[in-house]
Parts: structure tokens; C-alpha cells; sequence
């Protein structure tokens, strides 16, 4: 993983430059999203979804309450779920985060396989944030429990649960097949 | 190049050439501005066209979406039914959003209201469209391929996206899209293909862009900017009808990134809350300065005293205990006289429902980018029509000139009929002078949702020797959605089970309140829970079986052919189902209970039973079974999950969901104090039964109504609680 303080980072095409009056930390602080280091100069209590949005226009993950009730705005840092809508900058600062949209390598993460073999979404407003969330369960444990399961606190208003309880099941399958 | 058909049919079909040689099958719409069909889809001479079906000279084909996916699926579903009649094979086929547009004359929405399955108000019509659009390109490849071979047309046939000849000679459509473009449409629509033909209706198919979701690709509302665009947020006035006192923006204009603070413009042509409005080069920027806006608010009526949930409760039961000032709303035989006289078994019961919001996981919100002659509009709209409506009323623009573009929508439940966010979004804009990106937070959502109605119901009746329903009385005291007709959608003439008890009256008291509610499928839950409940409880009474006891009623020799507007043997038959699949026979030990519940609702018919147990503070929903009729599927895939998502909806609202008012404000917030079922507290196993029908198609997402009753007659089985309030959970653990 490149190491952000010593990459020289490009500012992404889209990024806005109307931060001029933003209050600015002593010095830019760096990031590492999906493998590839960006500065944040605006302000460091701006949470990491906002920079991930309105920055990087990276909008797979998505607002849905701002407060960490609802996980729509999952991503992993340094490989942990954490919900973006409440994690500051200055606290994102020096790690790696991934979003739903580095999830994949070079081909479709087994769980987004096992997402869409299933069908699990309904709007899909929530999918990406239960995707990382599930790709995190599974890592953490390739067999889950329904006691596993139960600890997956993302929300979503469509009731899609019986569905991602049959794709986590057949995530675990690809899993398995994958290590053979 | 095109060629109109006659003067009905011309003003929806139009067939074209591209540049690069596809034919296109569309429906003529007016020339509005589109930029936003997608460029695949235009050839160089069709700037003015909304696209359904475009056939590639190297055989892909391409149907357009024509409606705004909202989690119904009808980003899959409708192109389904294009493609069915087309005949073309489903994985050649490749799906793109449309903008809104309307067609030529008649301002009838090409991109309109429609549910899951395509059901749209008219019911199957909007099917019948589609479908022939697609049985129109296929007519025209069939007559091109006739012209090929020299061969009459009714000797070819059609499958998998070729045309064959009787000697087994084949055409690609791709190959004969250049002749088809040159060949007048039908004059009639060609005859649809009959059920036993198809190949994609009925058969399970997965959401269309589901890689695009599983990616984080797929762009919803949110996800659209616009380079100079704000994003503004709006500091809305908590009381209903209330109105601004005075406010300082001295401390947000000076949160780095806020660009203007404004007060909503008042318009007539858009009742909308008094607001401050907070505009800002981004989203954190804008909700920093709203945090820091210092408003004063004043209620409508100063000397009222300020609306409360406890008081309506109080007003409730004093209206139903005076039983003054109510609507007949239905009066058979001598029930008011049966109401109080003695009988084997008598039963009196109130149930009370809160507010409900819609708490879609996407908060609304809309781009717009306004000029002197022209509108772009980017939001997930369940009202297209509608919205065009009101742009065009707010700008004095033609509604040809205002560009609709239909992202994905993370939700709606009926919120997104109400275009006031577009309103919003369009007052900001004009009145700054500047493209807006209005954005809902969540709190906003809460907090200015049109809400379900509240309720009190007071059931009353009495069994005869036969332990028959004799007399049966339905008083409901509720806040009215409608002035004129103040039980529309709350009580109900014609539902279950009225027409099935001879003595029987339904009487309406109107609560009313400044609260903005909405109407929708949540109306027959809120009706279902009261009915279903207490057909339960007269069961208990007179120790008979719930299952049984709803039987003996629906398949009485004097029952009403139709219930609630569907043939009553239907719900009979879903209910036989249900319990046949939940082991209802089976008695349940180790403290499980069963309990179960049906209704029909909009020429569907549904039924829910559940198996749960209750142990310490913890509710366990072991099993939940659903039957639905919901007519043809279209696809099945889609329709079980909306089945299996509107019981978890019934299941969640039931639980745990209320609004409720305190000092004229609503009191919730976010997702802390109006929680959402999680995955963990969901059914462990879940059965979806979708019994065979011909019945026109409806909308799977219905099937929330008897799920709350279900549920609370499981739990009354499994505890001898019975819970006659909602939220269940709140008043389970009072009770226990």
C-alpha cells in the first residue's frame, strides 16, 4: 500500500476548488482511499463521508441519518468497518480506507457476486454499506452464526434482510471455493 | 425518417432509422430539451425522442426504463414486458434509465406513477403499453424479413431475437433493423403474445442494474452535482401551518464555505413549511452553517394550546365514549341496538395506532438548474407528471422545456408522491439565481414527513349460540386525510368484515390536525391491525379457533361474493394457505405461539402468520409465512421480495415505530427514537407463497396490512398479552 506522506497526490479532476475560505489545518492532511493518496485541506471535522462525496465525487457510499444509526455510509478503515458519516478527517488522516468502489480487484468481490447471484437489493440504497459490512463478518468469520448475523446493525427500509441472509450464506460458499 | 400510424396510435409510436443504421421503436414525445437520453440511444436526426426499444445492427438490444426505480423494480419489471413482446432473449437485452417526458396532446406521462409489477392507477393498462410497444418492433421485423425472403409474413415466426422461415432459413433482428425502420407501423397493435408463450414474463429475473448497485456505481438523487451548483439545506419551522418569527444568520455566513442565507420565498402555488434556507459550495459547509443559524419560530395559533399525541389520545376515547359528532359510515341491520343488549359472548376492544413516517434510507433531495429557457430537474420522482406540473407553475416555463432526468431513488413508500422537495428545490433557485442541490437531512425527514393518520379504533360485538358473529360495531376516531370524505381510507364500507355479519355499523369521529398526513398501502394496516386483532380476540373469547372462526365467516352461504373489492373465496383461499404452510394445526410448546391475520387490499389478497416466542425483554420471530395473490407476476423474483419487504415494513412499523407530538412539535429526530427492524430482531426463516392467479396484477408491495395483526396474535398465543397498542415492543414490556 503507497505510503500517502511520500506519494506525491493528484487532486482528482472533480474535486471542487471553492474551499478558499475554509479553515485550514496546519497542513493538508493526507489519506489513502482505495489504494491511492489524496490531502484534505478543508476543514478536519468534516466527517470522511463528505470528502468521499462532495470531494472525490466517490458516491458509493451513502448518507442515510449522519449519525451512525443506519450504516448506509460503510467503509473499511485499515480493514475495519467504520460508518463515514461520523468519523472526522482529522481522525481518517494516515489510514486506508476502502470503499464499496475498491472493493473489487480484478474481478467482482465474492460477496458483490453473491449480492447480485441472489439478488439481494431492493432499492439498494443500503447495499453497499451491508456489503462491506458483510465482506467484514466474513473475514472475520467464514462461517457465521445466526448470532453472527444479528451483529450486521445496518439498516435497511426495504426489508431486504431475508435476501442478505441468503447471500452472506452463498458468500460463505464462494469463500470457501475460492481458498481451494 | 418516420411513419405515423393513424392519428390515435401516431401520438405514441414512432419508428425510426438512426444515423448508424438501428431501429428504434418509440413514443412520440414533444420536443423538450433531453440531453440526458442517454447518447447510445439517439441517433443524429432524434434529439426528440424517449426511447423504448432500439435494436443495434450487431443484434444488442436496448430497452429503455420508462419509469423512476424507487425499489419497486420497475427498472427491470417494464422492460421485462417490452422485451416479452419483442421476443428477443433477455440476455441480449440491456436496460437504461429514461428521462421523464410526455407524450404529444394529452400531457399523459409516458414516465408516470407506477408500482412493482408496472401497476400504475389504471392498473394493467401501463402493462398493455409497453407491451405493445415491443409487439410493434417485433411486427416490423417480421414484415422486413417477409420483404427479404419475398415470403408472406404469416408464414414467419419469431424466437430469441430472430426471425425464422419455414424452410429454416433465420435473420438477426440486428440484420433486418435497417429494412424494419423503412416500414409503416401496423395500423392496429399487433395481438399480444398469450401467457402460455412467454418467455420472460413469470420467470424470475434479477434486478437489472444490480452490478451497478453491488459496486457502488449505480447513481442515485444524492449522487447528483452539477459543477456550479449549491447545496442547500432548509431550517424548517417545527410547528405545522407555523410561520417565522425572526432569525440571525450573522454566525452561519460566516461558516467557511456558506455562500447565502435566505428565507423561503412564500408561493402560493406550493404550500410549503416557513424556512430559512442555507446555500454552500458543499454539504458539510451547509449543514455547519445551518447548525448555526439562530431562528425564532411561531406557532399557527398562538392561543391553541400546542398539539399533543396525549391529548388526541384523550380526545379519542372522549369522542368514542360520547359517540357525538360521528359519520355512518355504514349501518346494517339493528347493530346499534345489538351494540349494548346481553349475548352469550360480548367483547369491546380499543386499539390505538400512532403516526407513522415514511423514513425512506434516502432523504429527499433534488438538483435543479434553472433558465430563462429551460429547467433540468435530477431527482427520484414517483410523481413525474406531477412534478413537471408544478416546475412549470413555479417558473412560468413550458413544460417542454423542463428536463426531467430519473436517477435511482433509495426508497419512497408513497413519500415521493408529494413533490414538495421539488418545490423547495425550485423557490431556493430562483430566488438565489443559482443551480441548487437541495438536500434532506434525516432529522428534516422525521420531522417534516406527511404521516400516517393516528387512531383510535373501538371494536364492539357479540356471538350468537353458535358462537356465530352476530352483531358487530367499528367506531374509529382518527385524523382525517380528506375534509369531504373524513373516513376515506381509515374506515371502510366495504371490508371485511362488513357484508359478513348482519347486524353491523361503522362509525367515523374526526380528529382534526395541523399534521400534513399522507394516504397510501400503510392506511390498510392501520385498519387491519383493529379488524384482525379482534377477530382474534372473539375466537379467545368463545374458545374457538381464530382460523376457523374467520373460515366460518368468509366462506359462509351468505357471504358477500367480494370483500374490500376482491372475490372473497381469494382471501379464503390465501388464508387456507398461509395456515397450511405455518403448521397451524401443529399446537406449539416451549412458550412459541402462532398467530395469524389476512386482508385484502386493491384487488389483491394477502395473509401472514408467524411463529415467535418472548423471553425476558426479547421477541423472537422464529417463522413468517406470507400468501399473496397479487394476480399475474410478472417476475417473480421482484414480487417476493416486495412480498417478503412490505411484511418486514408491517413488522417494523408494528414494533416499534411512532410519531408523536409534544408542544405542537413532533418529537423524533433520527433513526435513535424512530428505529428501523434490524436484521437480528428479523424473521429467522421467512416464506413467500405466491398462489397462481389471472387476475390483473397488483402491487406486491401491499402486502404489509395483516402482518401487524399477525404478529400481535402470535404474541398474544406465545405470552396471553394482548397488545392493542402500538408500537407492540413499547407496550409488551409495559405490560409483561
Amino acid at each position: 500500500m503507497p505510503n500517502p506522506t511520500e506519494t506525491p497526490a493528484t487532486p482528482p479532476a472533480s474535486a471542487p476548488i471553492a474551499h478558499a475560505n475554509a479553515p485550514r489545518p496546519a497542513a493538508p492532511l493526507p489519506i489513502d482511499i482505495n489504494g491511492k493518496p489524496y490531502f484534505h485541506d478543508g476543514d478536519p471535522a468534516m466527517p470522511l463521508l463528505w470528502f468521499l462525496r462532495d470531494t472525490l465525487r466517490l458516491t458509493g457510499a451513502k448518507y442515510g441519518c449522519g449519525n451512525g444509526q443506519c450504516g448506509a455510509c460503510m467503509v473499511l478503515v485499515d480493514g475495519k468497518p467504520v460508518r463515514a458519516c461520523t468519523l472526522p478527517m482529522k481522525d481518517a488522516a494516515r489510514h486506508a480506507v476502502t470503499t464499496i468502489e475498491g472493493l473489487e480487484g480484478d474481478t467482482l468481490h465474492p460477496v458483490q457476486q453473491a449480492w447480485i447471484e441472489i439478488d439481494a437489493m431492493q432499492c439498494g440504497y443500503c447495499q453497499s454499506g451491508q456489503i462491506i459490512a458483510a465482506a467484514d463478518l466474513l473475514k472475520r468469520k467464514p462461517k457465521p452464526s445466526e448470532d453472527d448475523i444479528a451483529t450486521i446493525a445496518n439498516l435497511c427500509r426495504c426489508g431486504s434482510y431475508p435476501r442478505i441472509r441468503r447471500a452472506i450464506a452463498r458468500a460463505a460458499e464462494l469463500l470457501q471455493d475460492a481458498k481451494k | 425518417m418516420s411513419a405515423p400510424i393513424d392519428r390515435g396510435r401516431r401520438r405514441f409510436i414512432q419508428v425510426s432509422l438512426t444515423a448508424a443504421g438501428a431501429l428504434l421503436v418509440a413514443p412520440r414525445l414533444r420536443a423538450a430539451p433531453m440531453p440526458t437520453v442517454p447518447p447510445e440511444l439517439l441517433g443524429d436526426d432524434l434529439t426528440a425522442v424517449g426511447p423504448f426499444v432500439r435494436i443495434e445492427r450487431d443484434n444488442r438490444i436496448v430497452i429503455g426504463a420508462p419509469a423512476c426505480e424507487i425499489g419497486q423494480g420497475v427498472f427491470t419489471d417494464l422492460p421485462m414486458l417490452v422485451a416479452e413482446e419483442l421476443d428477443v432473449d433477455w440476455s441480449q437485452v440491456r436496460v437504461v434509465q429514461l428521462p421523464y417526458g410526455y407524450a404529444d396532446g394529452d400531457g399523459d406521462g409516458a414516465a408516470s406513477v407506477y408500482g412493482a409489477q408496472g401497476v400504475d392507477a389504471s392498473g394493467a393498462a401501463s402493462q398493455k403499453h409497453l407491451r405493445e410497444a415491443g409487439a410493434i418492433a417485433r411486427w416490423l421485423l417480421v414484415q422486413a424479413a417477409a420483404q427479404e425472403w419475398k415470403l408472406p409474413a404469416e408464414q414467419l415466426r419469431t424466437q430469441a431475437g430472430d426471425v425464422l422461415a419455414p424452410d429454416g432459413r433465420k435473420l438477426s433482428y440486428g440484420a433486418l433493423a435497417r429494412t424494419a425502420a423503412t416500414i409503416a407501423p401496423p395500423d392496429k397493435a399487433p395481438a399480444l403474445k398469450k401467457p402460455d408463450a412467454y418467455a420472460i414474463i413469470g420467470k424470475p429475473t434479477r434486478t437489472a442494474d444490480a452490478r451497478e448497485i453491488a459496486t457502488g456505481h449505480r447513481l442515485y438523487g444524492i449522487d447528483a452535482y452539477a459543477a456550479n451548483a449549491l447545496v442547500a439545506v432548509i431550517a424548517r419551522c417545527p410547528f405545522a401551518g407555523g410561520t417565522l418569527a425572526s432569525f440571525d444568520d450573522g454566525k452561519a455566513r460566516k461558516v467557511a464555505g456558506v455562500v447565502d442565507v435566505i428565507e423561503l420565498p412564500k408561493n402560493a402555488d406550493a404550500a410549503l413549511p416557513a424556512g430559512v434556507a442555507v446555500l454552500a459550495e458543499h454539504t458539510w459547509a451547509a449543514l455547519q452553517g445551518r447548525d448555526a443559524l439562530v431562528v425564532e419560530w411561531k406557532p399557527a395559533d398562538a392561543n391553541a394550546e400546542p398539539e399533543s399525541s396525549a391529548a388526541l389520545v384523550g380526545r379519542a376515547h372522549t369522542v368514542l365514549d360520547s359517540g357525538e359528532g360521528g359519520i355512518k359510515v355504514r349501518n346494517d341491520g339493528e347493530a346499534e341496538k345489538l351494540r349494548k343488549q346481553p349475548a352469550r359472548h360480548r367483547l369491546e376492544a380499543r386499539y390505538e395506532l400512532p403516526f407513522l413516517a415514511h423514513a425512506m434510507l434516502e432523504p429527499l433531495g433534488a438538483l435543479i438548474d434553472l433558465k430563462q429557457d429551460g429547467a433540468r430537474l435530477v431527482a427520484p420522482l414517483q410523481d413525474p407528471d406531477g412534478a413537471s406540473r408544478l416546475v412549470a407553475k413555479l417558473t412560468g416555463l413550458q413544460r417542454t422545456d423542463i428536463a426531467i432526468e430519473l436517477p435511482r431513488g433509495g426508497g419512497s413508500f408513497g413519500r415521493r408522491l408529494d413533490n414538495d422537495y421539488v418545490a423547495e428545490a425550485v423557490v431556493i433557485a430562483k430566488a438565489a439565481g443559482k443551480p441548487i442541490k437541495l438536500m434532506w437531512t434525516r432529522e428534516d425527514d422525521l420531522q417534516h414527513d406527511r404521516y400516517r393518520p393516528f387512531g383510535v379504533h373501538a371494536l364492539a360485538a357479540s356471538l350468537d349460540a353458535r358462537n356465530r358473529v352476530a352483531s358487530w360495531s367499528h367506531r374509529c376516531a382518527a385524523t382525517p386525510l380528506d375534509a369531504k370524505t373524513p373516513n376515506a381510507g381509515l374506515l371502510d364500507a366495504s371490508e371485511f368484515p362488513a357484508g359478513h355479519v348482519a347486524h353491523l355499523e361503522q362509525t367515523f369521529f374526526a380528529l382534526p390536525t395541523r399534521l400534513p398526513l399522507a394516504s397510501g398501502a400503510w392506511l390498510d394496516a392501520f385498519r387491519a391491525f383493529a379488524v384482525e386483532s379482534f377477530i382474534d380476540e372473539l375466537a379467545v373469547v368463545s374458545k374457538q379457533d381464530a382460523l376457523k372462526l374467520r373460515l366460518a365467516m368468509l366462506e359462509d352461504a351468505h357471504a358477500p361474493a367480494t370483500t374490500g373489492g376482491v372475490e372473497t373465496a381469494r382471501l379464503a383461499h390465501v388464508l387456507r394457505e398461509c395456515a397450511a404452510r405455518i403448521d397451524w394445526a401443529t399446537p406449539r410448546s416451549n412458550g412459541h405461539g402462532l398467530g395469524i391475520a389476512c386482508h385484502a387490499v386493491a384487488g389483491g389478497c394477502f395473509a401472514h402468520a408467524f411463529e415467535v416466542s418472548v423471553e425476558g425483554r426479547q421477541l423472537q420471530i422464529h417463522r413468517a409465512v406470507c400468501v399473496a395473490d397479487i394476480g399475474r407476476v410478472t417476475n417473480p423474483l421482484n414480487a417476493e421480495a416486495q412480498i417478503a419487504g412490505a411484511m418486514l415494513d408491517g413488522i417494523s412499523a408494528a414494533l416499534y415505530q411512532a410519531i408523536t407530538l409534544k408542544d405542537g412539535r413532533v418529537q423524533q429526530h433520527g433513526f435513535q427514537d424512530y428505529p428501523l427492524l434490524r436484521i437480528g430482531a428479523s424473521p429467522r426463516a421467512t416464506q413467500v407463497q405466491i398462489v397462481e392467479s389471472n387476475a390483473d396484477p397488483i402491487d406486491p408491495a401491499l402486502a404489509s396490512a395483516s402482518a401487524a395483526p399477525a404478529l400481535a396474535n402470535a404474541v398474544y398465543a406465545a405470552t396471553t398479552v394482548r397488545v392493542r397498542k402500538l408500537p407492540l415492543m413499547a407496550e409488551l414490556m409495559r405490560m409483561l
